[in-house]
């Protein structure tokens, strides 16, 4: 390309000019749709580093364990201020939810919907609380610590006994009380013709 | 409209975020009012303050100028010198504004914020009611925040795409930008839109009602090229978007949507994305809920199965009576809203109106909108502006007579598969609120809007099926 747009003449110009146009059109075309390989591979350090998620198997669930009696000291003493000292009734002005109480309301017309409740999955509870709580330092409990409450709320919304020891495994298993309460979105729910 | 016995039925969250939400709503019409004059002529949305002021004549004129001078400038322009002759002087100098221009100090339109507990997780609505045309000012576009606004250096930013991949990836904005853009101009609607609606009228302006939807051209990467260039395994059928904000959102998301018309945008109507709307990069998920297009994006992970975060289990899942509630309700279906005229505009008399407002549809193009002036009764086509572009807001008009009766405009629209926008009466019949407090969920409320006219020329917020 360079060496033509070089030899031209005056009198030549457009011609040319249109005919590299042309040539252009062609190459644009040709040129997408290849890989491109922009960006570096991430290692597994760039990875681990932010791959904080804990899936219903308990895939991503960290190594670590805590207790019940653990549980009620972390809650106590990073929690209830918004939570509420039982759970069931969040500070007000908090904007925290209760996380407690409320099972069997989803058909009563009243439905009170906490993770005791409403929350299909064990693992979402230790996945949220990893990631954004408490609201203000979000990200800045330990495993061990994350894994006590998890026991402690679970265990006080009696889904499970108090000497179970939360880890990967165990939240894994954990049977929460609406876990079959979802189901597929099949809208459009309703058809209207002319 | 906000008596509490109008909230029977609705769960005590509900009830005291739609009381927060009436609130707002009158401190901002409280705002306006003080405003603007007493005609409310000032709601027309072809005449903003500065429209007035041309109407008001001499005297009307002064008043307001000398305001303008002294008042602070509302958010998003300056306080310059009003002068009394532009004619006769020379105008403000060239770039005074610093390189980057805001809007006319006569302009005051603003999103207002729904009143939740803390202003990190929070959300504002668009003044629909002065919209023009089909896009929303990037300045007001609607917000919906779970940990506030993130401030992000776009240097630093990377994305990580990796699990079932053939190679994890990472990319600064620099890498993303290198690849093939496109540009598209596409709704992003909350589902939360209308939350207050579905009982009985509630909220009185159509910013209150539908101020949960905007439209900007997006610019970014298509998906699909990040996905062929970390290649996918096979059995992956969800991904993983993640945010880079205190909430550190996530949602997951079919792989079909990642492979058809999903896009990774780092810029809005012409420039950089607005750190409310993400900045420096969002994931873009044409026609799904807004929850699902995850702002400050910094992380995708391909997987075989959705991950059951907190924001698709416990919210934005459809509590049906019956107690079984519909998850991953991903598409915002066909709706429509007359913004012009609408709740607390007062029309000055008998005469010719033009109705409009904006139609749009999650899954495509709005083939039609149809209008009612008599709640229902009969139809007419509204005219629909082109081009008509797909997954996005579509404004209509109708000219309109208006007889000086009480009259309720309602507008109805249809999308290119024919779905047609049903009565907020139909929805809640499926759906399960059935006027006895059966009713589990706020989300997803696309029905037909209606607001009343009264031989006063005020119009309301009603319900009519
Ligand atoms: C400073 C107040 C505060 C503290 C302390 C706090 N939270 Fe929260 N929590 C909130 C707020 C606010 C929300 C709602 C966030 C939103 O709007 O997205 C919330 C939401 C939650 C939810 C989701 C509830 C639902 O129904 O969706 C869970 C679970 C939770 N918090 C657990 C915890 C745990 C466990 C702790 C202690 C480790 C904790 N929180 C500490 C304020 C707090």
């Amino acid at each position: 390309m360079s060496t033509n747009i070089k030899k031209l003449t005056l009198g030549g110009c457009c011609v040319i000019a249109l005919s590299l146009g042309i040539a252009n059109a062609v190459e644009a075309g040709s040129n997408y749709g290849h890989k491109y390989g922009f960006g570096t591979p991430a290692s597994a350090a760039d990875i681990s580093k932010i791959d904080i998620d804990v899936m219903p198997d308990g895939r991503g669930a960290p190594p670590g364990q805590g207790t019940y009696a653990e549980g009620k000291k972390v809650y106590a003493a990073t929690c209830a201020a918004c939570h509420g000292a039982d759970m069931a009734k969040p500070v007000k002005g908090t904007g925290a939810a209760p996380l407690r109480g409320g099972r069997g309301t989803l058909t009563s017309g009243k439905p009170k919907k906490t993770v005791e409740s409403y929350w299909p999955y064990a693992s979402t509870l230790f996945d949220y609380t990893k990631r954004a709580m408490p609201f203000y330092e979000p990200g800045s409990m330990n495993d061990n610590d994350i894994y006590a409450v998890v026991a402690y709320i679970l265990a006080e919304g009696g889904i499970i006994s108090k000497d179970t020891v939360m880890n990967a495994k165990t939240l894994a298993n954990v049977k929460m009380p609406n876990r079959n309460g979802f189901i597929s979105d099949p809208r459009p729910d309703i058809f209207l013709y002319d | 409209m906000s008596k509490n016995t109008d909230l029977d039925g609705y769960d005590a969250k509900t009830r005291r975020m739609m009381k927060g939400m009436a609130a707002a709503e009158n401190r901002a019409l409280a705002a306006r009012a003080e405003e603007e004059c007493e005609c409310k002529e000032g709601m027309f949305p072809s005449i903003g303050r500065r429209g007035f002021l041309a109407a008001a004549g001499a005297a009307g004129a002064a008043a307001l100028v000398t305001r303008g001078a002294n008042a602070a400038a509302p958010p998003g322009a300056m306080d310059y010198p009003v002068q009394k002759d532009p004619t006769s002087e020379q105008g403000r100098l060239t770039s005074a504004d610093g390189g980057y221009g805001s809007r006319s100090q006569f302009e005051s339109e603003v999103r207002w914020r729904f009143p939740t507990a803390t202003k990190e997780s929070s959300w504002t609505m668009v003044p629909l009611d002065k919209s023009q045309g089909i896009i929303t000012p990037s300045g007001l576009h609607f917000e919906r925040h779970h940990g506030g606004i993130p401030n992000i250096d776009p240097a630093k930013h990377t994305l990580i795409v990796h699990g079932m991949v053939n190679q994890a990836r990472k990319y600064t904005m620099a890498d993303l930008m290198r690849f093939p853009s496109i540009s598209r101009q596409h709704f992003i609607e909350c589902s939360g839109n209308g939350l207050t609606e579905w009982k009985k009228p509630y909220l009185k302006t159509v910013q209150g009602t539908h101020g949960l939807t905007s439209t900007s051209e997006w610019t970014g990467v298509p998906l699909s090229t990040i996905l062929r260039e970390v290649g996918v395994k096979d059995g992956a059928g969800w991904i993983l978007a993640e945010g880079g904000d205190a909430a550190v959102m996530t949602r997951s998301v079919p792989l079909d949507k990642c492979w058809s018309d999903a896009m990774l945008a780092y810029a809005q109507n012409g420039e950089a994305l607005r750190p409310e709307q993400g900045h420096p990069l969002r994931l873009l998920l044409p026609g799904y809920e807004g929850n699902t297009h995850i702002k400050w994006l910094r992380r995708i992970e391909v997987s075989d199965k959705p991950f059951m975060s907190r924001e698709e289990t416990s919210k934005y899942t459809d509590l049906l009576n019956g107690g079984k509630a519909r998850q991953f309700s991903f598409t915002m279906e066909a709706k429509s809203v007359i913004t012009y005229p609408s709740g607390e505009m007062k029309l000055p008399g008998a005469g010719f109106y033009e109705l409009t407002g904006l139609a749009w549809s999650g899954r495509g193009k709005v083939r039609r909108v149809d209008i009612s002036t008599d709640g229902g009764a009969s139809w007419g086509l509204a005219q629909l502006q082109t081009p008509i572009q797909s997954i996005c807001h579509t404004r209509f008009r109708f000219p309109w007579h208006w007889d000086g009766k009480p009259a309720i405009l309602q507008s109805r629209c249809q999308d290119e598969t024919g779905y047609t926008q049903p009565t907020i009466k139909q929805l809640v019949a499926v759906r399960g609120l059935d006027g006895h407090a059966k009713f589990g969920s706020i989300y997803h409320l696309n029905g037909i809007q209606s607001w009343g006219v009264d031989s006063d020329g005020s119009v309301k917020n009603v319900h009519k099926y």
